[in-house]
């Protein structure tokens, strides 16, 4: 494989691989379900290293934030995570879809 | 999940086979299950059908829930003819996940230098699709306007039962396509299925808006036959 490039890269399951292989903590994020107007289906990856960086998409961008930071615990600790995030959830997530969906997101260690 | 669960589906993505991870949202284990491995018991029938569908999901197990992410070959896009509108469809259906290759047997256009880091193949189609035949999960754009290399690739793609087959052309240059098809032995049906004038009407007209216009109806063809690799 060539040099990445950011912009044509779009492969996240391929970061995953690259990062780990430089030696990095890796967390992979993946939609496992979904209900209403998701941004992205099931199956769909973000793929989050220990310095915060991301690869990949779990929502339209309305998520990711509070998935990165579960995403450190779950490197720290190397146990999974299931969240769920649905519209107007205040009292359990401060983020939700703005698009009115509800998505379960599982979270885990890469190794 | 398992590095070496990640470096093997990696190697049969890049393999284009389709694979399975099934990860069991109890324990977090994983394991990778290609198509056509042995899996015994309603577990099997139920991955066979994801196979089938290309969709990821849940599947109640007994107690267990498993997680079941679908990784199908990407669909490719076959463009005929090296020209300008080749020039952005091939970034363009790129960045869009299709896996590009583009022939035209005319050397001056089909350059390694115009298309650096594409599968070019300056042959005529009727060689260069020997080696990679058309299939299913493949879109033909036929858009060099000469009926000598576009007619065969086209004839080519309608009997692989392609996704989508475009042609450029206006509806004066498609008519004449179509008498001669036709005397080629293809059918009513089969001719039906040529997009053409190529791309979605949106009054494209520079090289770029064309390629929009044409990439719009691929993911169109892509996405209404049902889901096709999940990105």
């Amino acid at each position: 494989m060539s040099e990445p490039d950011p912009i044509t890269d779009l492969d996240e399951l391929a970061t995953a691989e690259r990062w780990m292989k430089a030696g990095r903590e890796v967390a992979i994020a993946t939609v496992v379900e979904t209900w209403g107007s998701a941004p992205r289906p099931a199956g769909s990856h973000l793929v989050i290293d220990e310095q915060g960086n991301l690869a990949g998409s779990v929502s339209g961008g309305c998520v990711e934030g509070a998935v990165v930071a579960e995403a450190m615990d779950v490197i720290e600790t190397g146990k999974p995570r299931m969240l769920d995030f649905g519209v107007a959830d205040e009292t359990a997530w401060e983020v939700g879809l703005s698009c009115g969906g509800r998505i379960r997101v599982y979270v885990e260690r890469l190794g | 999940m398992d590095p070496h669960v990640l470096k093997k589906l990696n190697l049969e993505r890049a393999s284009r086979r389709a694979a399975i991870v099934l990860t069991d949202l109890g324990d977090g284990r994983d394991r990778l299950i290609g198509e056509g491995d042995e899996v015994a018991g309603d577990l099997g029938e139920a991955l066979a059908s994801r196979f089938r569908s290309g969709k990821s999901g849940i599947i109640a197990h007994g107690e267990r829930e498993l997680f079941a992410n679908v990784h199908l070959p990407s669909p490719r896009l076959a463009i005929i003819g090296a020209v300008h509108i080749c020039q952005a469809l091939a970034p363009m259906a790129r960045l869009a996940g299709f896996d590009v290759r583009i022939i035209d047997p005319r050397t001056a256009f089909a350059t390694p230098e115009r298309f650096a880091g594409f599968d070019l193949a300056a042959d005529w189609p009727e060689d260069a699709l020997k080696s990679r035949p058309l299939d299913a999960y493949t879109a033909l754009a036929a858009i060099t306007h000469d009926p000598k290399i576009d007619d065969f690739a086209i004839s080519a793609a309608l009997e692989a039962g392609c996704f989508y087959v475009g042609a450029l052309g206006s509806r004066k240059t498609h008519a004449k396509r179509v008498d001669r098809l036709t005397e080629a032995g293809l059918s009513g049906e089969q001719i039906g299925r040529i997009d053409a004038p190529i791309g979605l009407d949106i009054g494209a007209a520079s090289p770029g808006e064309i390629a929009v216009a044409i990439l719009a109806k691929v993911v169109e063809a892509l996405r209404s036959r049902g889901e096709v690799g999940n990105g």
